[in-house]
């Protein structure tokens, strides 16, 4: 069921499997792993909500928070206490159920899909053989959070970008199946650890397959981001449109749900990203290979960070999209290059061309 | 079912209010939307949420009192503002103000059209969803303030004008001060075309969108880098020179596309523009007095009497009727913002929401302007 | 072809804009322009034409240079200062003089516009430029301009 032969692991797996029966320490690893994961999600949500709020501010002349903590690094847990203490309030024409359960789509979502991650060699919640489809696939499922969210609401502003949301993300994820689908079939596996396994020896899948590659890792970059709604594709929030979006009525804990969701969202592009084309935990050149005690893990954050960066980049770069332009962008442009490329990526494939 | 069986899908259109509280009406400004879907059909703006009925509280005050009102009009080109009802005053009375006064006028006057245009191309960027044009534009009006501050001690609302003059001289800094801006701005402003003003995204959203032809600007009394971007030729410093503008060489900006794109390179080129005059004027600012001396109370002669100038946002315009008493007995302010907004139900039928909120970027409101 | 060179210059500018941001980013050491405001407030200094509030200096002997002539409480604007006045008997020159009894200053409703401080004959009120008005009682904000026992300094006229 579970392999991570850590050595922790391990003495953890034992000592509950020696105090009670099967059946019982199975549902207690469960929980205890389910808990490890739930802390992973809101530790890597609040640290990602303040790297971006330190990165904006670097890109903007500022600072950043500084105040809570050495260099503000305990701002983002003390804006959660603040939200958590906040009242959940809505209006009095919402949709209690839905409206109550549009946040836990969202966040589930986000938590599903980091079950498969491979943080590193060991560090994986769950090898399905099916890895990218199954991330794919479960990745899709928060737009549902941010469609009930914006039509329970009773708001024509959460209307607007509950509809826009909807039609981003169904366009989008075309483009990143594609160029999802353009690496596997470099790489002949779907299963996560047999991707960064191919990449040890060949190199890393953008430098195998050079071209189609970078342009399907550019193709991915543009529509990850239009998946993670961010800008310059965040028309679902466009705050200088639509006040807050979907999330206008939320607030408290809930609100926090959808944002912590959306950092965790850009995560989980990113890792795709890094697994992929940048060889997920590997080291680059090799260089950590042979150091046994050196933590993989680090290799696989690092990564993930440089593209989390880049994200940033974008958004704190370019304006935003207009709804047709998104549209255009998606339908016009990004799929028949991405279809083009796919081919062409057969043929390098076919011929043998690849690094 | 019996549309579907049709063939036809049945939309209704709804009302949205955007405002009094949104973040693209930089103000508490109402546009109550029709929408079909996303397509606006209908623009109607509801003011007063800031009506704070200067123009009966100037029929109180004196004449010097009335000037520091108009700081909070257009509170972005305050300088401007001042100098209108100076002007007026001074020209009722048939003052003529010294070469001094009439130079260090203009110089501040381009300084302020300098920030409030600084300003707006921040608030542009942030609009269209840039957020970081805004700290950037802000890092360079920041140092036009100081400036404003170190001659003037305010900020926003200087008051530094008064019928007559000034009301103190220059800071000895002063001129060191604004060289140093100069070399600054000169740097940052070509790096602000880099950020924005070639990004293809921006280009996409501004080109082609809010279409004013020209009569329309003019049928419509649109003032101000909006009508110049429609090819009206209406600045008033070149159609009706006051200050120092008839000694001082400048182009007017003039672009016919008449689309928001246009109405940003007005902007942009005014901004270079306004470079060159204060570098024009302030290494030669002439000695001279900084105030003719008025009576403590002015008493203007009876009669009506008109003055234009051109604000940052278009024509201002201050009409004063006197009746020979130190206070007026009507005044009348003609704002460009009120006059711009009449034409946005025009030309932002038929787009999206997102291109009402560019078009609105592009008109750079200041709803204080607007309601008074 | 159009559609290509499209994409291409679309791409090229934006990595354009990408450079300009990209360059402030690495560059923010030197570039920054937070001020660190309630640490820096023994350094911060104000211009000296700053108007923060209308202030009346008062000399060593506790002598101001009001003379009470009210032109200030006539060029204000919107009725922000209050003078209370007597006349009474000069020591020096055993007159009756007009003095001023409470110079009484409204910060709540003052504009900063400076007219009374252009209207002063005697210079007797000038701009202070403390900035840190805030107080937790409106109240606290009408200010009363003279010390107590303070009084007119000799040699001041209207």
């Amino acid at each position: 069921m579970m392999n991570i032969p850590l050595s922790i692991t391990t003495t953890i797996h034992d000592w509950l499997f020696s105090i009670m029966p099967e059946g019982a320490a199975t549902i207690t690893e469960w929980v205890l792993i389910a808990a490890a994961y739930l802390a992973l999600f809101a530790v890597a949500g609040l640290y990602l909500v303040l790297l971006e709020r330190k990165v904006a501010a670097w890109f903007q002349f500022r600072l950043g928070p500084n105040r809570v903590g050495p260099w503000g690094i305990f701002q983002t847990i003390a804006d959660a206490l603040k939200l958590v203490s906040k009242e959940i309030y809505s209006n009095r024409k919402v949709d209690k159920f839905l409206f109550n359960l549009a946040p836990y789509f969202v966040i589930i979502a986000s938590l599903m899909a980091m079950a498969v991650f491979p943080f590193s060699k060991q560090f994986q919640g769950f090898d399905i053989n099916i890895g990218v489809f199954f991330l794919f696939a479960v990745s899709s499922i928060g737009v549902i959070g941010l469609l009930v969210g914006g039509w329970a609401s009773n708001n024509k502003y959460s209307l607007i970008g509950a509809m826009r949301s909807g039609l981003q993300t169904i366009s989008y994820e075309l483009s990143v199946g594609l160029s999802i689908l353009t690496m596997v079939l470099l790489s002949g596996s779907l299963q996560l650890s047999e991707i960064i396994e191919v990449q040890r020896t060949g190199g890393w899948l953008i430098f195998q397959g050079h071209i189609p590659a970078i342009i399907a890792f550019m193709i991915f970059m543009i529509a990850g981001t239009a998946e993670t709604n961010r800008a310059p594709f965040d028309l679902v929030e466009a705050e200088s449109e639509l006040g807050a979006g979907f999330h206008t009525e939320y607030s408290g804990m809930q609100f926090a749900y959808f944002f912590l969701a959306e950092f965790i969202n850009m995560f989980i592009i990113a890792s795709i990203a890094v697994v992929l084309f940048f060889g997920g935990w590997l080291s680059p050149f090799g260089i950590t290979e042979g150091i046994t005690w050196f933590p993989e893990v680090l290799w696989f954050i690092i990564k993930v960070f440089m593209i989390i960066l880049l994200m940033m980049w974008f958004r704190w770069t370019f304006p935003r999209l207009r709804v047709d332009q998104l549209l255009t962008l998606e339908w016009k442009y990004l799929l028949p290059i991405n279809m083009v490329n796919l081919v062409l990526m057969a043929i390098v494939i076919w011929l043998n061309i690849t690094l | 079912m019996e549309q579907l069986t049709n063939n036809k899908i049945k939309t209704e259109e709804y009302f949205i209010n955007m405002g009094p509280q949104h973040p693209a009406a930089h103000g508490v400004l109402r546009l109550l939307l029709t929408i079909d879907g996303e397509i606006i059909k209908n623009v109607d703006p509801d003011l007063g949420y800031i009506h704070r009925s200067i123009e009966k509280m100037c029929e109180r005050d004196s004449y010097q009192q009335i000037v520091h009102l108009t700081d909070r009009m257009d509170y972005l080109s305050s300088h401007i503002n001042n100098g209108a009802v100076c002007l007026a005053v001074e020209k009722a009375l048939e003052l003529e103000v010294t070469d001094r006064v009439k130079v260090i006028r203009t110089i501040f006057d381009e300084l302020t059209r300098l920030a409030s245009h600084l300003l707006w191309w921040g608030v542009m960027g942030m609009d269209l969803g840039a957020l970081t044009t805004y700290f950037y534009a802000f890092r360079d009006r920041e140092m036009i303030n100081d400036i404003f501050e170190e001659t003037c001690g305010a900020r926003l609302t200087m008051n530094y004008y008064v019928p007559g003059g000034l009301m103190f001289d220059l800071h000895p800094n002063f001129v060191n001060r604004v060289k140093k801006f100069l070399v600054d701005i000169k740097e940052h402003l070509p790096e602000y075309d880099r950020l924005l003003t070639g990004n293809v995204i921006f280009q996409k959203r501004t080109k082609g969108i809010g279409l004013l032809s020209k009569e329309d600007a003019i049928s419509y009394g649109v003032t101000g880098p909006v009508a110049r971007g429609s090819g009206v030729h209406c600045d008033v410093r070149k159609t009706h020179p006051y200050h120092a503008y008839d000694r001082v060489d400048f182009e007017e900006a003039l672009f016919t596309e008449g689309d928001t794109f246009a109405r940003y390179k007005v902007r942009i080129k005014e901004m270079w523009e306004s470079i060159s005059i204060v570098e024009q004027l302030i290494d030669n600012i002439p000695e001279g007095d900084i105030k003719v001396p008025t009576k403590a109370v002015i008493k203007l002669p009876k009669g009506e009497f008109y003055q234009r100038v051109e604000t940052a946002r278009g024509e201002l315009g201050v009409y004063i009727n006197s009746t020979g008493t130190k206070n007026p007995y009507r005044l009348k302010f003609r704002s460009p913002g009120f006059s711009n907004l009449s034409v946005l139900n025009h030309i932002s039928k038929g787009g999206k929401i997102a291109d009402l909120v560019a078009i609105m970027a592009s008109f750079d409101f200041v709803i204080p302007d607007i309601d008074r | 072809m159009s559609y290509f060179s499209d994409i291409y210059s679309g791409i090229k500018t934006l990595l354009t804009g990408m450079r300009v941001t990209g360059g402030h980013f690495v560059r923010i050491r030197s570039e920054n322009i937070t001020q660190l405001y309630p640490d820096n407030r023994d350094t911060l200094q104000m211009f000296e034409r700053f108007r923060g509030e209308v202030v009346m200096p008062h000399d060593e002997n506790n002598e101001h240079r009001c003379t009470g002539c009210q032109s200030c409480e006539i060029a204000c604007p919107n009725g922000s200062i209050e003078i209370i006045w007597d006349r009474q008997v000069d020591p020096a020159t055993g007159k009756k003089k007009k003095m001023i009894d409470k110079h009484i200053y409204h910060l709540s409703m003052c504009t900063m516009c400076g007219l009374c401080i252009n209207a002063c004959p005697t210079d007797a009120i000038v701009w202070a430029q403390n900035f840190e008005n805030a107080v937790y009682d409106r109240s606290a904000l009408t200010k009363v301009l003279n010390q107590p026992g303070s009084k007119l300094k000799a040699g001041i006229e209207e």
